[in-house]
């Protein structure tokens, strides 16, 4: 990890930098906007090796979030970053979105939550996108009282000593929050808690 | 229609504006967004960490590059929110364009850019929004399309109308448009809205505020253009995005 200048020195902005537009909240009736079918297969049709990842949103009074997207972006199998397009293919007679075709693999999963706040995706685990680098799928939270979306990371437990030496300062209660729990052959486990005890670990990109 | 029985024992407006007011007087960790911690917003009270975030600083983590969309997602009609049904939605129809450019003024080209919105009456076509206002029929409110080489997005639709929630008593969202784009990096994943000019509702609105500086608050204002505008047909609002966090391409320009 190499220090990299600030692009948003206190104070001000960057010489010839633009000022970012700010987030706001996703609100609570994108359901009719964002989720599309099929969002949470981002294995291909017919791949026989998946795994399903699988979590509740939860707030500060460890209640669920039944209104939350969870999005996910990650490498196949093999560290791939290249992702295909086609996460949101259309019909081109009703211009209804269909989803993906099962053939390309995008990295893209987008899932809302539940009325209990349960979300799933079923995905393949994914290989390093570097030599030595620990995999983990890459995920962005959005809910209605949230101003800005969230980022963390599911981690799969098979990789946990290498996790843990890349955030050698984090309480190990805390790295646990990164940790997806393995319920079976191919199922994991991963709640996301937005506040409290066991808050999940959130990430800021400088 | 009759006016909805009133919320009782919530806050007043005069408690929302005092919150704001001490709000403005803390500084946001990033004076360009939101502090996630902003009670005048009573939704956020729950959903915020209340531990900082763990900053990373690593030019090749997964979260440097991103999701790409393609012709296949999506087709020729989906920018054009008043086709699709069998008559024409109620309302004034507008034109939308702008152009989505990193921190460095780069285009942003073939850059997926949905939206979803309100009806004109301020009513969304969504099980959740019961307020006595009439549903559309010829209006669902949702859109997307391609950036084009420019970065630009264009989109015909209709103007929301303000839309009443229970944030608190009397409580009325300024007119918006939601907006989601991604960038060539999921770091630059960015969810919005876009609110129109002059709006009478800007002061009131804790969503909106929640963005306390007055300069980046402003970007979020689309201009009237009147140059967009066509005869007898449409006005026009143009509304640049720019999105922030890092990408492997601007680590490259360093």
């Amino acid at each position: 990890m190499t220090p990299q200048p600030d692009p948003h020195p206190p104070g001000g902005h960057a010489p010839g930098w633009l000022p970012p537009t700010p987030a706001q909240t996703v609100g609570p009736f994108f359901g009719y906007a964002l989720p599309f079918t099929g969002g949470g297969h981002i294995a291909g049709h017919g791949d026989p090796d998946t795994i399903t990842v699988h979590g509740r949103v939860f707030d500060g009074a460890s209640g669920p979030v039944p209104d939350a997207l969870v999005e996910i972006w990650q490498a196949d199998r093999d560290g791939c970053l290249a992702g295909a397009p086609g996460s949101l293919r259309h019909d081109q007679v009703t211009s209804e979105v269909v989803g993906r075709d099962g053939t390309a693999f995008t990295g893209f999963g987008r899932v809302p939550t539940d009325a209990d706040g349960h979300w799933a995706v079923r995905t393949v685990a994914p290989g390093p996108h570097r030599p030595g680098a620990t995999p983990y799928l890459a995920v962005a939270v959005f809910a209605r009282g949230l101003l800005r979306h969230l980022y963390t990371r599911v981690y799969l437990p098979e990789r946990a000593d290498h996790v843990r030496a890349d955030f050698p300062d984090l309480p190990a209660e805390r790295l646990d929050t990164l940790l997806a729990v393995r319920e079976r052959a191919g199922l994991y486990r991963f709640d996301i808690r937005l506040q409290g005890e066991r808050e999940t670990v959130f990430f800021d990109f400088c | 229609m009759r006016p909805p029985t009133p919320l009782t024992g919530e806050p007043t407006q005069r408690d929302i504006d005092a919150a704001m007011a001490e709000a403005d007087r803390r500084p946001p960790p990033d004076p360009d967004h939101p502090d996630r911690d902003y009670p005048p917003y009573r939704s956020s009270a729950l959903r915020h960490p209340k531990q900082a975030p763990l900053p990373v600083v690593d030019p090749e983590a997964v979260e440097l590059t991103g999701p790409v969309f393609g012709v296949t997602d999506v087709s020729a009609l989906d920018n054009d929110l008043t086709l699709g049904q069998t008559g024409e939605p109620a309302g004034q129809r507008i034109t939308i364009t702008g152009r989505v450019l990193d921190r460095t003024g780069r285009p942003l080209a073939g850059q997926l850019v949905e939206i979803w919105q309100a009806n004109a009456a301020g009513r969304y076509a969504h099980d959740l929004d019961q307020h006595p206002a009439p549903l559309d029929p010829n209006f669902t409110g949702s859109g997307r399309c391609l950036t084009d080489s420019d970065g630009e997005y264009n989109f015909t639709t209709i103007r929301p109308g303000a839309y009443p929630w229970r944030n608190h008593l009397n409580a009325w969202r300024p007119a918006h448009i939601h907006f989601s784009l991604f960038g060539t990096a999921f770091t630059q994943r960015m969810v919005t809205q876009m609110y129109f000019p002059g709006d009478p509702l800007f002061p009131y609105d804790p969503v909106l505020r929640s963005v306390t500086d007055q300069s980046a608050r402003d970007r979020l204002v689309a201009v009237y253009d009147h140059d967009l505008s066509l005869p007898e047909w449409t006005l026009g609002y143009r509304w640049d995005i720019v999105l922030g966090g890092p990408a492997r391409t601007l680590f490259e320009d360093r």
